[in-house]
């Protein structure tokens, strides 16, 4: 218990505060349930994700991080037995209407996955294709643009500016994972979700990974599973924890990791189970 | 605890006698295993071998024919006057035959008449092919003579390859000992020589051997090969991508799933009858047409096509998918830009082999029809014509020594593109192999 609570208080009490948080919420969730077929693995989920803040969706495995994070940005359509009920908002707009196209969502709500999975093409081409699919440019040079841009706001840029040609693949693990923020960044989201997105890195590529996310708070809003408290504690402004597909807790990340108030959030932060 | 594992250890040395009996057994259970293993590949391996070697050695001497040299004297009057009736058609008529037993008769001298026609003989049938192609290339020769190299008849080609022994009595060969000193003599005079059979590749079918060729035959399989390629890749593809990809999962498309698994099983035969009764009779399309050939061979090779790009389709990890779409790609978006691509090697491997498993196909071809004797060239895919299997399969039911040889040259042939085909395939295959 002592070596996670004075971990959070050396770190996380003094966030850069540079970023200044709207108090709106950018995304909500009321009474959100999902069922894979038959099984029920979300139930009632009640958040608000607030605008230019850090969430982090912590708990154990198998708990519905996942399929809550995914829920966000209907990537859970693409799952034929998933269905999803309940009302989740994106600046008050029902993302589940069907007026609501699932393509343009998705361009303002972008993802971030678990394993690097950039795309077998070019540096470039990786960056170059949401905003090309999208109609974002006008002209070779706009795209340069925003190919510059998305690696320098991922911090990539010094490292493969002079290799844009060569295969994203072949970067490393970390680079990868940037690589493929920079690629969400591109077609300018608002939102932008991460699914684990260190849990393949090395410490040191972790590190980068959360020094991005910090300065990306400034610009986005952004919700991330984890799994290592320590990196909820570090990153996020508020923490939300599920068990077993209920979200059991969910506040200020200081107040969750200082004084829970559920006994089982107690439990999982203290390392009892999880 | 630490003497159980001494005793672990020595055993090595001091092994029971019924242990020991024990692992003897299992290690000859396990060498003689091997040895079934071995001796049942190497059973394989020989007979490709001794197929290889028949195959070859029947083969290998139709790749090879005999001509002889003749001056023939092409004189004025037996042709028409008119520059512009000088073509292949207006020539028909002209006695090539006779020109060509003049020259022959004008070399050798004939005492007698059973001369002049064991002479006749030494030449092929068809040898005037090859007199009447040079002075429709070059009608200026009319009324001159010319020294053309013309195709011998099967028998006298049979004794220059040595296939048929002059040492047997004369009764028991089809040419005669007078023919044999003809061919000596022609032999002499430097007029006999064997050259590469470009005749095999180019001709049609014909009732002697020296002339037929497979020529028709390899125009006949490109067509269905195109015809094959033209709709089995969109087809297949298209049918694949909708099924992996779009269709929902429910009874339907599990029915049409189960179906196609076994639609690549049917016979080939039964294809066959559906083209018959379907694009012959229903359709009233031709017979012996490659158009129908291919349009049978693709509905044959299509569930060959939509399994195996479904398994390249599977192949692609998630993964892609996933990025795609989470970056708000449609779903068409993400299969077009990404998925297929990523699949095309795989596709690509698929196509080939199934257009080798359609070149190499005879049943469903002899039920509609391409078991004719097609003489010429079809210009277009509806015009009869043959294919090679097809034309393998008539020329194997022939007697002539000839038509066996050229069998197994055809069969040669076949195999080339069959082993080249599937080369490129694993070639392909090899050269995209990806490691996610
Ligand atoms: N595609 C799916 N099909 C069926 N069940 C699923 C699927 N994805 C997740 N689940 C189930 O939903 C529950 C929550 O999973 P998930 O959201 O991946 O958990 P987490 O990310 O918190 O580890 C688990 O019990 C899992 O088995
Ligand atoms: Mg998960």
């Amino acid at each position: 218990m002592s070596a996670v609570e004075t971990n959070i208080q050396s770190e996380t009490v003094v966030p850069p505060q540079t970023a200044t948080p709207s108090n709106v919420a950018k995304m909500r969730g009321r009474d959100v349930c999902v069922f894979y077929g038959e099984k029920q693995a979300l139930f009632d989920v009640n958040i608000d994700i607030m605008e230019r803040e850090v969430t982090a969706l912590i708990g154990p495995s198998g708990c519905g991080k996942s399929t809550f994070l995914r829920c966000l940005n209907r990537m859970n359509d693409v799952v034929d037995i998933c269905r999803v009920t309940g009302d989740i908002t994106l600046d008050s707009q029902d993302i589940y209407d069907r007026a609501v196209d699932v393509v343009h969502l998705r361009a303002r709500v972008g993802m971030v996955f678990q394993k690097p999975n950039p795309f077998p093409k070019s540096i470039y081409e990786n960056i170059a294709y949401g905003p090309r699919i999208h109609g974002l440019t006008r002209n070779k040079a706009e795209l340069d643009e925003i190919v510059e841009t998305s690696l320098q706001k991922a911090g990539l840029w010094k490292e493969v500016k002079d290799r844009l040609d060569s295969p994203g693949t072949g970067l490393s693990g970390g680079q990868q994972q940037r690589l493929c923020i920079a690629r969400a960044i591109a077609v300018a989201p608002e939102v932008i979700l991460m699914d684990e997105p260190c849990s393949a890195l090395d410490p040191i590529a972790t590190a980068k990974i959360e020094d991005l996310i910090h300065e990306l708070r400034e610009n986005y809003t952004i919700a991330i599973v984890t799994h290592s408290m320590q990196q909820a504690a570090r990153v996020s402004q508020k923490t939300a924890f599920f068990h077993l597909g209920n979200l059991v807790e969910y506040g200020e990340t200081e107040q969750i990791f200082t004084n829970p108030k559920d006994e089982r959030t107690q439990g999982y932060i203290t390392g009892r189970f999880g | 605890m630490s003497t159980q594992s001494e005793v672990s250890h020595s055993i090595g040395a001091t092994i029971p006698a019924e242990v020991s009996r024990r692992l003897k057994r299992r290690y000859a259970a396990e060498r003689r295993f091997q040895a079934y293993g071995i001796g049942a590949i190497m059973i394989g391996l020989m007979f490709l071998l001794i197929m290889f070697v028949s195959i070859i050695q029947a083969g290998l001497p139709a790749f090879q024919e005999t001509r002889i040299r003749l001056d023939v004297e092409l004189p004025a009057d037996k042709f028409p006057d008119d520059p512009a009736e000088q073509t292949a058609e207006g020539m028909r008529l002209v006695g090539w035959t006779g020109l060509i037993q003049q020259a022959i008769r004008d070399q050798l001298q004939p005492e007698t008449r059973a001369d002049a026609l064991a002479m006749h003989k030494l030449l092929s049938p068809n040898a005037e092919v090859g007199l009447r192609d040079i002075v429709v290339a070059d009608p200026s020769l009319i009324g001159k003579s010319v020294s053309v190299w013309l195709l011998s008849a099967g028998d006298v080609d049979a004794i220059v390859k040595g296939t048929m022994s002059r040492d047997v009595p004369e009764t028991q060969r089809t040419i005669s000992d007078r023919q044999l000193t003809f061919i000596d003599t022609l032999e002499e005079q430097d007029r006999l020589r064997s050259q590469f059979a470009f005749t095999l590749f180019s001709a049609g079918a014909s009732s002697y051997p020296e002339s037929a060729g497979i020529g028709v035959a390899l125009v006949g399989s490109l067509y269905m090969m195109l015809v094959v390629l033209c709709l089995a890749l969109p087809i297949g593809v298209a049918a694949a991508v909708y099924l992996e990809e779009f269709a929902p999962k429910n009874r339907w498309t599990d029915v049409i799933e189960v179906n196609i698994n076994n639609l690549a099983a049917v016979p080939s035969i039964v294809f066959g009858l559906l083209g018959l009764a379907v694009f012959i009779n229903f359709v009233e399309l031709p017979r012996s047409a490659p158009l129908v050939g291919g349009l049978v061979l693709t509905l044959m090779t299509l569930p060959t096509v939509i399994i195996a790009t479904r398994a390249a389709l599977k192949a692609v990890p998630p993964s892609i998918r996933e990025a795609a779409l989470g970056i708000g790609a449609s779903k068409m978006q993400s299969i077009f830009h990404h998925v297929l691509p990523l699949a095309a090697p795989g596709i690509l491997t698929s196509i080939i082999i199934g257009l080798a498993q359609a070149l190499g196909e005879t049943a469903p071809l002899l039920m509609i029809g391409m078991v004719a004797t097609v003489f010429t060239y079809p210009e277009t895919p509806m015009d009869p014509a043959t294919a090679l299997p097809v034309q393998i399969f008539m020329w194997s039911g022939l007697p002539e020594r000839g038509f066996v040889a050229r069998t197994s040259a055809g069969i040669m042939v076949l195999l080339t593109f069959l082993i080249f085909m599937n080369a490129v395939a694993v070639y392909l295959r090899k050269k995209f192999e990806r490691r996610w």
